[in-house]
Parts: C-alpha cells; sequence; structure tokens
C-alpha cells in the first residue's frame, strides 16, 4: 500500500521526467552561463583593479605622466631629488621585443613552411615535438641556461661584462620561436592545395610557388604569429631579468646591460613599501605592460579582420 | 635555371633552419640533462632546502609545485570546461560572444607578471592572505582558464554533427545531450589539454613570485591537519615552488653551491614537463581508442 504512493503511474512519471529534463536544463545552461560570466568579471576586475592602483602615482603622488613616460632619469630612493622617468626601461623592453621578433620571425617562419611545404612528414614526426617540447621548457629554466652559459660566453667574445640586451635577446628569440612556429605553420597548413597545384602547373618552381603564392596568401596569420610571438617577448620577467643586467639607464650599444619594464617591476615591487610613491610607479609600469598588451590583442584582431582565405 | 638554383638554395635554407631547431632543442636537452641528472638524487629530492649552506635539497619546493598545481587544476577544470561549453553550445553569434572570445584572448595574451601583480593587489593586499598557497592557485587559474576553455571548446566542436542532431532528434534536451553524448565524446581531448595546461602551470614562476611567495614554512609531513601551520596542506601558508626556487637561489641566493642546485632543479622541472607531455599525448590516444572502438 505504502509502496504502490510513492512509485507514480507511467504518466506521472512522464510528466515527471518531462519537468526534470526542463529544470535539468535550466540548471546547465545557468551553470555554463556562470562559467562565461566569470571570465567577463576576471577580465574587468584585472583591468580595473590595475588601472586604479597603477593610477596613483599620476593622482596621488602628482607625478607628471608626461615627464614619467619620457624622462630618462629613474632616480626612486633619491629623497629630495627623487625622479621617475621610466623612458629607458620602456626603450629596453620596446628594443628586446623588436629585436628578437627579427631574428625569430624569419626562423619561425622558415620552419613552418618547411613542415607544411618541403618535408610534411619528417615535420610532422619530428619538428613538430621538437617544438612543443621547446614549449614546454619553463621560462626560468631558459634564464638559467642563459646565466651560466650565454653569459660567460659573451663576456668573453664580446665588449661589455656579458649581462647585455644582446643576452636578453638571444635568449627571448629561444622563447618566442616556438610560439611564432606553430601559429605561422597552422596558417600555412590551412592554405588550400589548389594554390599549390594551380601555381605548380603553371610551372613556378616550389621556392616561387611559396614566394609568389603562399607567403603572399598567408601574409595575415603570418603577421598574427610574428605579433602573438611580440607580444610574450614583451611581457617575459623573469628569463630577461636573470641575463640583461637591470640597470637604469639608455644601453647604447646592444652589448651594454638595460633594464625592462618586467624586470624592474619584478626586482623592486618585493621590496618596496606598499603605497609609498616608488611603489606606486611600479603600479604604473605594470599598467603600461597591461595597456600594452592590450595593444597587441587588438593588433591581432585587426590582422585576422584581414584575414582572406 | 636560375629560377631552379634559386628553388635550390631556398630548399637548403629550409633545411638549415629545421636543422637549427633540432639542435637547439638537442643541445638544451643535452645540457639540462648531463648537468642536472647527476645532482638528482633521492637524498637532493628528500630533504629540505638550505639558505645559506651547500647540500640543501628541494623536498618542499617540489611538495609546493605539486600541490600548487593540483589546488589550481581542482578550480580550472570545473570552470575551463563550463565555460568551454558554453561557448560551444550555447553562444550564440553576436556582440556579446565576440566580448566574451575577446574577454578570453585577452586574459590568455596577458604576461605572467601583470596576472602576479594582479594576485598581489588582489589576494596579497586587499584580502589580507599574505603569501598563500591558495593566492598563487587563484592567480595561475586566471591564466590557465582562457587555455582550458579553448580545449574544451575545440574537443567539443571536433564532435560529430550526427551524433548531437541523434540525440537531439530523440528530444533529448540539450543539456543531457551534452552529458551523455558530447563530453563522453570529447573527454580525451579536454583530458590531453588538462594535462598540457598542467605542464605550463609546473613550470610557471612569475605569476608566484609575489603571490605564492619566496618562502616555505618548516613543514611537518606527519602533520595532516590542514589547518594547522605548519602542515603542509595549508592552503593559507606560503609556498616556494620549484620554478621559484631556480629563480630566486641564481638571483638572490646565498648558498655556495647555487649551480648545483639550480642545475638538479631544472632537470626535475623539465623531466616533469616531459613526462606531463608523454601522459598526455598517451593517454589520449589510450582513451580516443577505448571510446571509438578503433584498434
Amino acid at each position: 500500500m505504502a509502496k504502490a504512493s510513492v512509485s507514480p503511474s507511467a504518466e506521472e512519471r512522464l510528466i515527471l521526467t518531462k519537468k526534470n529534463r526542463r529544470w535539468d536544463e535550466v540548471r546547465g545552461r545557468s551553470l555554463v552561463t556562470i562559467c562565461a560570466v566569470i571570465m567577463i568579471a576576471a577580465t574587468i576586475a584585472v583591468t580595473v583593479f590595475l588601472a586604479q592602483k597603477g593610477l596613483q602615482s599620476f593622482t596621488v603622488n602628482n607625478i607628471n605622466p608626461i615627464a614619467y613616460l619620457t624622462s630618462a632619469n629613474w632616480n626612486p630612493t633619491g629623497g629630495e631629488n627623487a625622479s621617475f622617468g621610466i623612458f629607458p626601461f620602456i626603450f629596453g623592453s620596446l628594443a628586446v621585443t623588436f629585436l628578437s621578433a627579427l631574428i625569430a620571425a624569419p626562423l619561425g617562419i622558415g620552419a613552418a613552411i618547411f613542415m607544411s611545404e618541403i618535408a610534411p612528414k619528417f615535420g610532422k614526426k619530428v619538428l613538430q615535438p621538437v617544438i612543443e617540447l621547446l614549449v614546454g621548457i619553463p621560462s626560468v629554466v631558459y634564464g638559467f641556461i642563459g646565466l651560466v652559459v650565454l653569459v660567460p660566453l659573451l663576456r668573453d667574445h664580446f665588449p661589455g661584462i656579458g649581462f647585455s640586451l644582446f643576452a636578453g635577446v638571444i635568449v627571448l628569440t629561444v622563447m618566442i620561436l616556438p610560439t611564432v612556429t606553430t601559429i605561422a605553420t597552422d596558417a600555412m597548413r590551412s592554405l588550400p592545395n589548389s594554390l599549390r597545384q594551380g601555381s605548380l602547373a603553371l610551372g613556378a618552381t616550389r621556392w616561387q610557388t611559396i614566394r609568389k603564392v603562399l607567403i603572399p596568401a598567408a601574409l595575415p596569420s603570418l603577421l598574427t604569429a610574428i605579433v602573438l610571438g611580440m607580444a610574450r617577448a614583451f611581457g617575459e620577467a623573469l628569463a630577461v631579468q636573470m641575463v640583461i643586467g637591470n640597470t637604469r639607464d639608455i644601453p647604447g650599444s646592444i652589448f651594454d646591460t638595460a633594464g625592462t619594464l618586467t624586470t624592474i617591476v619584478t626586482l623592486n615591487i618585493g621590496h618596496t613599501t606598499y603605497g609609498s610613491i616608488e611603489n606606486n610607479t611600479l603600479w604604473s609600469m605594470g599598467l603600461i605592460l597591461l595597456i600594452i598588451s592590450f595593444v597587441f590583442i587588438f593588433i591581432v584582431r585587426y590582422l585576422s579582420g584581414r584575414r582572406k582565405i | 635555371m636560375n629560377s631552379r638554383i634559386t628553388d635550390r638554395i631556398a630548399t637548403g635554407v629550409f633545411y638549415t633552419i629545421a636543422a637549427i631547431m633540432v639542435a637547439l632543442l638537442l643541445y638544451l636537452f643535452y645540457f639540462i640533462l648531463s648537468n642536472g641528472l647527476p645532482q638528482v638524487t633521492w637524498d637532493f629530492l628528500t630533504s629540505p632546502s638550505s639558505s645559506y649552506q651547500a647540500g640543501g635539497g628541494i623536498r618542499d619546493q617540489l611538495f609546493n609545485s605539486l600541490y600548487i598545481l593540483f589546488i589550481t587544476m581542482v578550480i580550472t577544470v570545473p570552470l575551463g570546461v563550463c565555460g568551454g561549453i558554453y561557448m560551444a553550445e550555447y553562444a550564440k553569434p553576436g556582440k556579446i560572444t565576440n566580448f566574451i572570445r575577446t574577454c578570453i584572448e585577452m586574459l590568455a595574451s596577458l604576461p605572467s607578471i601583470v596576472v602576479g601583480l594582479f594576485g598581489l593587489l588582489i589576494f596579497v593586499n586587499i584580502t589580507g592572505w599574505g603569501y598563500t598557497i591558495i593566492g598563487g592557485a587563484l592567480a595561475l587559474t586566471i591564466f590557465n582558464i582562457p587555455v582550458m576553455v579553448r580545449v574544451t571548446e575545440d574537443a567539443i566542436r571536433s564532435v560529430p554533427k550526427e551524433q548531437k542532431e541523434a540525440s537531439l532528434a530523440l528530444g533529448i534536451t540539450r543539456w543531457h545531450t551534452i552529458k551523455t553524448v558530447i563530453l563522453p565524446y570529447a573527454f580525451p581531448g579536454i583530458l590531453t589539454g588538462a594535462i598540457l595546461a598542467s605542464g605550463r602551470v609546473f613550470g610557471e614562476a612569475a605569476a608566484l613570485l609575489y603571490t605564492a611567495g619566496l618562502s616555505t614554512p618548516t613543514l611537518d609531513y606527519g602533520n595532516w591537519n590542514p589547518f594547522a601551520e605548519n602542515s603542509p596542506l595549508n592552503i593559507f601558508r606560503p609556498a616556494e615552488t620549484l620554478a621559484v626556487h631556480i629563480w630566486s637561489v641564481n638571483t638572490q641566493g646565498l648558498i655556495p653551491d647555487v649551480r648545483e642546485v639550480a642545475n638538479g632543479a631544472s632537470a626535475v622541472l623539465v623531466i616533469a614537463v616531459l613526462v606531463f607531455n608523454l601522459l598526455a599525448r598517451w593517454l589520449g590516444s589510450v582513451i580516443h581508442k577505448k571510446l571509438t572502438a578503433g584498434k
């Protein structure tokens, strides 16, 4: 008797499951929507909090933003004569970023072409895993190898003390090479085969096909690869910090020591008092890093909008 | 004739570039392993690090790395998988979806030091926790989520359309289809992605410097009470990870055997990443074979 009242009739069961299913759907849908909202919230939180903190040097400490960005005199511990000019670090960051992209771009795109056009089988079997492993090596390990191998090597064979802009550029080149290669390879592989066949059928050699047909067709994606590599180089902190020397002057040559935004923030934010003027100027550098990484994203979005194929 | 010669030269150049890449990897691995492996002894792995004497090990750093990795994945995987499901199944093309996509791209491309700064601001200063494991794990979550979302979305999109449509045509709701048809099919892809992301988290340092901190309290591995000060499981204690340790001994270390410790720790780190990589491939293919009943 009691049992019968618990187990529902077939009709009731049908209605019940239908109701359950609908609730299930609502629950599931809200769950995944909440997760999507969390991502928006995280992005906004990062932007708002870092902006609010980073602007304090200008709003609370009354540092002139123009002087902050353009002055080459960084002397935050000078007491009365303290001055806050971060131009040397902006220069250092831009220098390592562009120089490493300049070396990594031809190598990375070359490797991508090798994998997609010249030896696809060898590329997939050997080069692809090699690149994935290179991506996996942690950045501190790159920095450490730079410190114990590259710096002494440069000290012995070039002017300067080894710690230099050049050492930073080489370490970063090795680090961004896999990034550039992977994206460039995807770009080359996604080109339709008809392009290659059409060009070869007209009697063009493989190199002519690559240079005149394939590279122009893949150009926006290849540029995206380079920009993402640059974004990575710009934001890398520890590996560069270990080899670049971290000085506050604009380097006169590539064998001079230098400093970048990331390295100065990394080194100093731990031992300056929270809320002090020097600490605030470091947060402003963090804000600049954030803004520039947004700029990189917008360039990438612009490029992907121009993709034709 | 001329164009044939340039073709030959170009081919040669491409071969050289490929050779450079392979040589680079071989050199790096040879360097790390030949210098590091002799250091990696049982004693090195199981003795605590020393701040001024030679002969310290990496026991606590190794444990911290694994523990932070575990907590990060516990937070990231559900969030990232749900986010990926939303993007693949529920997001309608339009302004909002576009905005979410931009957010994911931005999170993915944030420099890790910027994520570290954000973590320092929120999880260390505003909450007043100080340097903690949970702060470090939450900071790592921020740049791990976009990876998980992308991996999940790709895995779900690779599910054959017919399977999904067949389920929907039977009158089964969307969510039920996702749970019973799509997720099992996409599981190997998601798992592979999660393991690869783990490798990334394991080697991450910049975001942890000022969130999980540069020190570890004296730990008592017999104490399993997660609320005790000296318990390894306490998530509100500072924790230096392996990658952070390599950086800190090299830049501000006082120990005389910096080279040895850094060599050994680098070898452990690289081997761990290698294991993650191989495990991801192997598990991915094994489960895929099982699910698809292929040979």
